[in-house]
């Protein structure tokens, strides 16, 4: 009995380096997360409206056919530079006259039903993703992200973290504005 | 040239590793005295030869040598003094030198201090030490020679980091490093015993110091990275449960248990093939956590460049290692005699508890922090991650029975505890903790049920260690001057127990006040705005531009006042370098016993009519955070009573031995 006890560390051990050996397959990048890649269709979703909110859900259908490319936000009422960063997209909404869609990410409905009633509601539509399982399809790092989708449903751009400061705006402007979503020149 | 001096030096200490791997545990086999004693010399010679190559390449980044391709990639030559010479351990290549710096230093520090070890213990420990030596010598010299040159050398160095260039991160890693290289001289004592074959209690008191002074960096080491985490980087909490924080913690509780099993074998010969089992897994750990740092096989904010051949090599090293000293346990263990036996109400019985608690303890943190490994194989490619959550839910709970028995262990003899007795003596220690609970939940309003648990398990320790010590000296049973004579006459190692456990108690007081009690506002702020806040009244004054030498900042003002008194300013900024392109936020914090006022401020918001003017400001309060270091301190000064001990000083046996009618009584 003893003998049979002293082997279960080895085996123990033996079993994690199985796992480490195939953990450095050096075809596997711990880092890269399944993301959506630039120039690919969005992914597939169906994200139900915010309970409380009067804003409808969001899916992939929605972000097909517009007019114009359509801007996705993906943002939580706890997290910090979302707040700051609510401006900004307030304003290309209200001053350029874009389409903001809102992904909700692990949020308590009426934390981001405060959060909005507070700060004011931009979205045109807000898809809740309560499990973060949605975050995971889009590939996201991080609260908050904010991507450019075109008429087709293509992911044409991807800002990874606040759209805050002059650099930052100026960025995401010029990329609105190679996506069609923005003529040269119009400044709110 | 002095590059090349280095490099040199490293081949020469490996040269010395191999001998020293060969020679001395083939003399402790065959009685050849002169072989055993070879380990001395080259236990030394090793520590010069890579001292010289660490100075070596300290020099080259002292002098800014763009000539050395590490220092290029890790220096400028704008860089202060203090991160030039910091920068010698901050890339792979450098730190791993400092590793088997510190490696080699343990090895002569045997070889010198360990005059009462016998020989043939002390010759098959430092060969055992040299293969560890050996592995990452070779490793330095075939994949992550740190002397590498450059042709053409570039005009200068590629890292102007300000983010990095902190006090805190120059000094955490030797500290750490202190702590879970010195676990392999446990780890190779312990092979070293199971090769000899013999484990006793003579054993277990010549391992104890060396674990101690380990478990002593280490503890140092993680709180002083949490302390600096804290304070100086800004990031309001002192523990992520980050991969890299998970793995210098779990060496630390197994350490631990290490530490108490320890006891067991040394004062009743028992627990010996567990103590030599927690031994080689305290520093499998260790090993393990090097490899996951550097091998690119989790995500973590810490971890070094990515190299799959380097994983490989490690991974190497860990098989040979760990699966050799693992195998031969299997082998030798069961051989080992059992010793003393005790009953279920025991010292020896709650040191068991206490080792099983940690140790399952460990395997959680070891399990959630390969678990999105574990998980992605399983699924074939699908990715989580493992946060605080899951380790909040399962590492607690085993940690709080922790607590309740390490208030009661104490207070049991060995082999035969009398419960009903304990339990009498500490009637009044349990209306104490009690009482201290109700009183703290009618001052602080309300807060989890988990959270009071927790804090009455706090204070059951704070005063079951108190009182264990004021029974041990009979203070106030007995007259004050009997008493001081008692304290004095009480083994140090007794003092550092009391000192040690009353610390965890003062740190679980931290530990529970900044995560209960901590409140959080982020809003957004003109001047003029008020806010609310454990107590205190805060007034935004307003934010200037300000110039620092290679910076500008936005710097809040802020007016802390309590019910109508001021109280003071605080002055929260938000640097950008513009050389380096790069923002780093300098929080503000008002810290007291009570707890710390920890105010940042980001951006200013977009310009709209809803936010013009307007600052974003984070402002915390945390309770009690101090105590959390105050009880690190006590758990590290507890460590170094305890080593200090005349027991465990060197050369005490032998002292003892020329007068055994002066033994003291234990």
């Amino acid at each position: 009995m003893g003998r049979i006890l002293a082997f279960i560390p080895l085996a123990i051990a033996a079993i994690f380096g199985g796992f480490f050996l195939w953990g450095l397959n050096p075809d596997r990048d711990p880092n890269n997360i399944p993301s959506v890649l630039i120039s690919q269709p969005a992914p597939e979703f169906d994200l139900a409206a915010v309970d409380g909110l009067e804003t409808p859900g969001l899916s992939r259908a929605d972000l097909v056919g517009n007019p114009r490319p359509v801007i996705v936000n993906v943002f939580a009422s706890w997290c910090v530079p979302c707040r700051a960063e609510h401006g900004v997209l307030t304003q290309m909404v209200e001053k350029d006259g874009l389409t903001l869609f809102g992904i909700n990410y692990k949020d308590k409905p009426e934390d981001a039903t405060k959060w909005l009633a507070e700060l004011g509601n931009p979205y045109e539509r807000i898809g809740s993703d309560l499990s973060g399982r949605v975050g995971i399809e889009w590939g996201l790092s991080g609260v908050p992200e904010t991507f450019i989708v075109g008429s087709d449903g293509t992911v044409l751009f991807r800002y990874v973290g606040p759209v805050v400061g002059e650099t930052a705006i100026s960025t995401f402007r010029e990329a609105l504005i190679q996506a069609g979503a923005l003529a040269r020149g119009q400044n709110g | 040239m002095t590059p090349e001096i280095g490099h040199f030096a490293l081949a020469l200490a490996l040269a010395m590793a191999l001998v020293q791997s060969v020679l001395p545990i083939l003399g402790a086999g065959r009685g050849n005295i002169l072989w055993m004693q070879s380990a001395r010399w080259s236990s030394f010679g090793q520590v010069f030869f890579v001292g010289i190559a660490f100075l070596a390449l300290m020099q080259a980044f002292v002098t800014s040598d763009f000539t050395v391709k590490n220092v290029v990639e890790n220096s400028n030559s704008l860089k202060p003094m203090l991160f030039k010479v910091a920068g010698t351990w901050g890339s792979h290549e450098g730190s791993l030198l400092l590793w088997t710096l510190i490696l080699t230093v343990f090895g002569a520090a045997v070889a010198l201090f360990g005059s009462n070890i016998p020989l043939s213990l002390k010759a098959r420990t430092l060969s055992v030490q040299a293969w560890i030596s050996v592995g990452f010598l070779t490793f330095m010299l075939l994949t992550s020679n740190p002397f590498d040159r450059v042709f053409p050398p570039p005009d200068d160095g590629q890292d102007l980091n300000p983010l990095l260039q902190d006090v805190g991160l120059a000094m955490h890693p030797p500290l750490l490093y202190f702590g879970y290289v010195g676990f392999s001289i446990v780890f190779s004592f312990a092979v070293a015993a199971l090769i000899e074959g013999r484990v006793d209690a003579a054993w277990a008191r010549w391992v104890r110091p060396w674990t101690l002074a380990a478990w002593m960096s280490l503890t140092a080491g993680i709180a002083l990275g949490s302390w600096w985490a804290y304070y100086e980087l800004g990031w309001g909490g002192w523990w992520f449960w980050d991969p890299v924080e998970n793995v210098s913690f779990m060496p630390w509780l197994m350490g631990t248990a290490l530490l108490h099993s320890a006891i067991v074998t040394e004062k009743r010969d028992a627990f010996k093939s567990w103590t030599i089992l927690l031994a080689i897994l305290t520093f499998s750990l260790s090993l393990l956590g090097t490899f996951i740092v550097r091998s690119g096989l989790l995500t973590s904010v810490h971890a070094f460049a990515v190299d799959p051949e380097r994983g490989l090599y490690i991974l190497g090293l860990l098989a040979v290692s760990i699966g050799g000293s693992l195998a031969l346990f299997a082998w030798r263990a069961p051989t080992m005699e059992p010793g003393g036996l005790f009953k279920p109400i025991s010292r020896e019985a709650g040191l068991l508890v206490n080792n099983l608690l940690l140790a399952t303890a460990t395997g959680i943190v070891l399990f959630g922090t390969l678990y999105p490994l574990f998980y992605e194989a399983a699924t074939g490619g699908e990715k989580l991650s493992v946060g605080p959550p899951f380790f909040n839910a399962s590492f607690i709970p085993v940690m709080l029975p922790l607590v309740f028995a390490m208030g009661l262990g104490p207070y049991l003899s060995w082999k035969r505890a009398d419960l009903a007795g304990v339990l009498q003596r500490l009637r009044f220690v349990v209306v104490l903790a009690v009482l201290a609970t109700l009183v703290t939940w009618y001052l602080a309003e309300g807060g989890p049920v988990l959270g009071y648990l927790s804090l009455m398990l706090a204070f059951w320790l704070f005063f079951s260690t108190l009182r264990e010590w004021a029974m041990r000296i009979k203070l106030f049973e007995a007259p004050f001057p009997e008493s001081v004579r008692r304290a004095r006459n009480l083994p140090r190692s007794s003092h550092g127990m009391t000192l040690a456990h009353a610390g965890l108690a003062m740190a679980m007081f931290g530990f529970i006040g900044s995560t209960v009690w901590k409140s959080e506002e982020i809003i957004f702020v003109r001047p003029g705005t008020e806010v609310s806040i454990g107590g205190f009244d805060v007034t935004f004054e307003g934010a200037e531009r300000v110039r620092g030498p290679n910076y500008f900042a936005d710097r809040g003002t802020l007016r802390v006042a309590r019910e109508g008194n001021y109280v003071t300013d605080l002055f929260p900024e938000r640097r950008t370098y513009p050389v380096a392109q790069t923002t780093t936020t300098e929080s503000a914090i008002r810290s007291t016993m009570a707890g710390d006022l920890y105010a940042s401020i980001a951006n200013p918001a977009a310009e709209d009519e809803s936010t013009q003017g307007a600052w974003t400001l984070r402002i915390l309060y945390e309770p009690l955070v101090n105590f959390i270091w105050i009880g690190s301190a006590m758990l590290v000064l507890g460590g170094g009573l305890s080593l200090s001990d005349r027991r465990l000083r060197v050369g005490a046996p032998r002292r003892k031995a020329k007068a055994p009618a002066a033994l003291p009584a234990e």
